[in-house]
């Protein structure tokens, strides 16, 4: 790996450089793209949870004015790759989702309400909606059970229990620890809600070519459901997602609308547009499990862990297994001679959960880190001494050592900007102005991936860089990292870098997700960046003039010139080498990925969190005040972005924490609060001051940025520093989220 | 939606005629709350009937008394200088409701006829008797956190969501309304009503009737008055719990209070007794204490919302003391 690491700007960074696009409104997003002829489609959801369809009656939909086509099972074009489909569903580039996907339309079954039962195509948007609330639908229903909490012991493995079922040492050793803690934890389900509607526009041309905008994560991976879905060859199938309103794990996968719509303008052949409603929202493309987790932990008198158990029981649905890393994190980030995890899932009569931001791991970050809180505090020990004296320095899951493993200083760094051993560590000692005062820490983690990606790299002799990637920017900044990365591999000023992504007819980028965009895309950036500087030294060399004798390592690449690294000799810029040669551009394509480092090093990503709360002692109302996040990412490509990202993550975890919680009733196996009026997050006043600092120190093995991803780790841990905050400020310790008034006055 | 007739109306009595005419007709003024519940299917008028070109958007005082226009919008009326000034309780709740943006739209009249956020109210697929009365009761046995813990019947349990109406419960206003046979008077504390039998009707408006304004009169209390709304985040969420508290103090003797609180009834929950017992009394916790608690020997809780039975009182104290300084 290279030991040169980019020069970034500490102070300055680069703004966002799709910033104005948005704030200005000119970016187009998917639902936002009206072809000539397109119409409306709206879906009509079952009212029943689980069961058959009985009858379906359209006519007085198929009747309404403007109404062009209504779609249900019982009159569906058939969809090819739905018909022998296979039973490992899901993207087919990320396995854990197993089973057979929702077949929209396919057939009569129910399998969760609001399951879409029908379609309707109209000329407008308010007749569609007008003729979609004609659609009556009959049901013979069954008994259903939609409710994790009152179910948990009935959890089972997964069918592919892959690293959740794990054993190092004793199990259960805690049990026979000097001090114990043995506490549930119970995560409420959240629903990722970004503020773009999940949307497409299909058009086809003909029947075997068809072109869709939508909000997607992954171009690539759209493509290819599609693809599967209507048996076309990879060239007949254009995804395109330009700008995308946030996904947060929503717009991982391709979910059955996007079949839906597909289908629809298919059928009706003109441009379809769907754009699913808020409600639709919690039911039709994803949310984070409920998940029920107990951890034991074990320590001697003077604070060595000797045991740490971690069992988790999270909610399926019963035609897919979802299933996430929560209990992974209890294996590596503290030295423990015995560890156990269990990992269970509860099928029930709900849609398939998903990714959403941190995924498993911030879920099993919530239950860890609370309980090592819970430790200290029975150790009578301060949570930042304890989480010192089982510093795990190497990985002892799979006994390697960390590419790098800055966490140690995380805790110092974040430990001093909010005043950490200043604090009084006694529960509901702090007051201020009436209000208990508390401080919180909690520790995250999260695999520092790298994946595969393609990216052509266009010099032109004009002087600038073209890079494109199949990739979506879901909000990260994804395009502004990768113009400061080329910048500064290439030697020009970022505004002669133009970064293109969201078209599938790109080549293959990754899909955005799990905190690897930039070290995957990134690296494919470096290398194309290097192979162009490469293929310039080949024409400055054959040129001669004072370069014959050069060697490519004593050339510097700066300012778009290629000089002597000594500053003496010749120098020529890359325009003029490129005229010179006759050449209008270098294009190069290529695909990076990395080698074998991974099976040499273990390779995390780390934070810290602190807040500050104040909980009004008698109403129960809980702020979060401060908040200091501190992160091991690696060497920071985009300082900007990055701290949008931290500030982002603090955001959602102010949510989880305190507010987040989408409920079902069960009798009715349906949602009573899916609007954004009543499922929470966090609005502007619930937002204090974000300190979002980084370690900012190269890891040598990840990539050649150095870096390790952010997105993830800037919300694991946030909701559990909130909940020990909460137990200093009250004494009082919260065990379920969210952390509500009811929860602290009742 | 279901398609719907649109008229502006230019004249008031042309409003009031022409939704006596249509039975399925509907004023609508900021819509804040009206085109939700028709996007939702929750109520369906076949035409609705725009006042907002009606000159009902006044705040004037006179004679000592303050007439907010039923068109005065909800960020006006909370900025204007004379509801600052003499009525601070008013715009402290106006402030609480909501949203900005809302606030911009959300007219006086359309704030106290804004229908229960109950979600089996919103949800045409779940029971709901004030929806579809005799369907029975979702919230019941249900999902009932946000639910009343006064006043509730068991055909209803839903509670009131306006802000400003607990305001003005407590200040005695007074709601002006046109109608078929003319103007009338209607105390704020009688405008809404208890669910009983008929959870259907939220108010004592007979078919046609206009709300034109709110008359405030003068009072003693704009030194000593807040309102304290408690909820699940910092803004733009419905109470748990809210207080509108106002004392008229004499030293540290209480003169008069008023109390009324949200999030707790069908209507604006009056605190009469506590009112009463603090009357004459010294500005303490301790009388707040007792005041509240003796406003709680009516309350009734169901599954999940037990926690009022302490948020309630709690607030209450912590209202009273902020108003009172102490």
């Amino acid at each position: 790996m290279g030991k040169e690491y980019l020069f970034i700007d500490e102070k300055e960074g680069l703004d966002r450089v799709d910033g104005k696009m948005k704030v200005t409104g000119k970016a187009k997003y998917a639902a936002e793209h009206h072809p000539a002829g397109l119409v409306y489609a709206i879906l009509v959801n079952s009212a029943a949870t689980k069961g058959r369809i009985k009858s379906i009656d359209t006519k007085k939909a198929e009747r309404a004015a403007g109404v062009i086509k209504v779609i249900t099972h019982a009159n569906a074009p058939k969809v090819p790759g739905y018909e022998n489909a296979p039973r490992t569903g899901g993207n087919p580039e990320k396995g854990p989702t197993l089973g057979q996907p929702l077949r929209i339309f396919h057939d009569d079954t129910i399998y969760f309400n609001n399951q879409p039962i029908a379609m309707v195509i109209a000329d407008t948007l308010e007749r569609a909606m007008h003729a979609a609330t004609l659609v009556k639908a009959e049901f013979d229903t069954e008994t259903f059970s939609t409710n994790l909490a009152a179910n948990a012991a009935k959890g089972v493995p997964p069918s592919n229990a892959g690293r959740a079922l794990y054993k190092r040492g004793d199990a259960d050793a805690y049990k026979n620890a000097e001090v114990q803690v043995e506490q549930n934890y119970v995560l409420a389900r959240e629903v990722h809600n970004p503020m773009e509607l999940h949307s497409l526009v299909a058009i086809w041309d003909g029947d075997d070519k068809v072109k869709v905008y939508e909000k997607t994560q992954g171009v690539k991976s759209s493509q290819r459901a599609i693809m599967d879905a209507f048996k076309l060859p990879e060239a007949n199938v254009q995804v395109i997602a330009e700008y995308v309103g946030g996904g947060f794990g929503a717009a991982l996968r391709t979910w059955p609308h996007t079949i839906a719509a597909v289908l629809g303008a298919k059928a009706v052949k003109r441009p379809v547009k769907l754009m699913l409603t808020r409600e639709q929202m919690f039911t039709l493309v994803g949310y984070r499990p409920m998940t029920v987790q107990k951890i034991g932990l074990g320590a001697t008198k003077d604070g060595k862990l000797t045991g740490i158990t971690h069992e988790a029981v999270a909610e399926t649905s019963m035609y897919e297994e979802f299933t996430e890393g929560t209990v992974n994190m209890s294996k590596f980030l503290y030295e423990c001679p015995n560890v156990n995890t269990v990992y269970k899932i509860l099928p029930l009569d709900i849609s398939t959960p998903t990714w959403m931001r941190g995924p498993g791991e911030a879920t099993g970050a919530w239950a860890l880190e609370s309980a090592m809180d819970e430790m200290a505090y029975a150790l009578n020990m301060d949570p930042i001494e304890f989480r010192l004296k089982n510093y795990a320095e190497r990985d002892p899951e799979r006994n390697l050592p960390f590419s790098s493993k800055f966490l140690k200083e995380c805790y110092q760094k974040g430990a001093e900007q909010i005043g950490w051993f200043k604090r009084n560590r006694q529960p509901r000692s702090m007051q201020e102005d009436g209000w208990l005062v508390g401080y919180g820490m909690s520790t995250g983690t999260f695999g520092a991936g790298r994946g595969r990606a393609s990216v052509r790299g266009t010099l032109s002799a004009d002087g600038t860089m073209t890079i494109q990637s199949a990739v979506s920017d879901s909000g990260p900044g994804t395009a502004t990292a990768m113009t400061e990365i080329a910048a500064n591999r290439m030697g020009l000023p970022p505004q002669k870098i133009i970064f293109e992504l969201g078209d599938s007819s790109m080549p293959p980028g990754p899909t955005q997700g799990g905190s690897t965009t930039t070290s995957t895309l990134g690296s494919a950036v470096v290398d194309v960046s290097e192979a162009i500087k490469k293929k310039m030294f080949e024409l400055v060399a054959k040129e001669g003039r004072g370069f014959a004798s050069a060697k490519y390592e004593d050339l510097s690449f700066s300012r778009g010139e290629i000089s002597q690294a000594n500053g003496r000799g010749a120098k020529i810029a890359y325009t003029e080498l490129l005229r010179k040669n006759n050449l209008p551009s270098i294009e190069i394509t290529l695909n990076s990925q990395g080698g074998n480092e991974r099976d040499r090093y273990s390779m995390y990503s780390f934070s810290v969190h602190f807040v500050i709360v104040r909980v009004h002692p008698t109403t129960g109302v809980v702020r979060v005040h401060r908040a200091v996040g501190v992160s091991d990412a690696g060497k920071i490509v985009s300082r900007k972005t990055a701290e949008s990202q931290a500030i982002g993550g603090v955001v959602g975890g102010i949510g989880m924490a305190l507010m987040e919680d989408a409920v079902i009733d069960h009798r009715f196996g349906r949602y009573v609060n899916s609007n954004l009026a009543d499922y929470h997050v966090p609005v502007h006043a619930d937002v204090p001051k974000i300190e979002a600092l980084f370690i900012d120190k190269p890891d040598p093995h990840t990539n050649p940025m150095g870096s390790k991803g952010l997105g993830e780790i800037a919300l694991i841990g946030f909701a559990a520093a909130v909940a020990n905050a909460v137990y200093h400020a009250t004494g009082k310790r919260i065990r379920e989220l969210p952390i509500t008034p009811d929860k602290l006055t009742g | 939606m279901i398609p719907f007739q649109y008229v502006r109306a230019l004249k008031q009595r042309s409003a009031i005629d022409a939704v006596l005419k249509d039975k399925s007709a509907q004023f609508i003024a900021g819509g804040t709350n009206l085109v939700d519940l028709m996007k939702r299917g929750v109520t369906a008028p076949q035409k609705v009937v725009d006042i907002t070109n009606l000159p009902l958007k006044e705040v004037v005082l006179k004679n000592n008394k303050l007439l907010i226009g039923a068109l005065a919008l909800n960020a006006d009326v909370a900025e204007h200088p004379f509801v600052v000034k003499h009525f601070p309780l008013l715009s402290l709740a106006l402030q609480a409701g909501a949203s900005a943006q809302l606030r911009n739209m959300a007219t006086t009249g359309g704030n106290m006829l804004q229908r229960t956020r109950c979600p089996y109210f919103y949800d045409t697929v779940l029971p709901c008797n004030k929806r579809n009365p005799g369907s029975g009761c979702g919230a019941l046995e249900g999902y009932n956190r946000m639910h009343a813990i006064f006043g509730a019947s068991d055909k209803c349990i839903a509670v009131h969501p306006s802000d400003m109406a607990i305001a003005l419960a407590a200040l005695d206003a007074v709601v002006l309304v046109s109608g078929a046979k003319g103007d009338r008077r209607i105390p704020f504390t009688d405008f809404h009503r208890l669910p009983g039998d008929r959870p259907e009707i939220d108010n004592n408006l007979v078919r046609g009737d206009l709300v034109v304004g709110v008359e405030l009169s003068q009072n003693a209390f704009s030194k000593h008055a807040h309102y304290l709304k408690i909820r699940d985040r910092a803004s733009y969420a419905f109470a748990l719990v809210s207080v509108a508290a106002a004392l008229d103090i004499n030293g540290n003797t209480i003169n008069n209070a008023r109390l009324a609180m949200g999030g707790v009834a069908h209507k604006p929950w009056r605190l009469f007794t506590a009112e009463k017992f603090l009357a004459g009394k010294p500005a303490t916790e301790e009388n707040f204490k007792a005041a509240a608690a003796l406003e709680m020997q009516t309350a009734k809780a169901y599954e999940h919302n037990k926690f009022k039975l302490t948020l309630a009182p709690n607030t209450v104290v912590e209202a009273l003391k902020i108003a009172a300084k102490v």
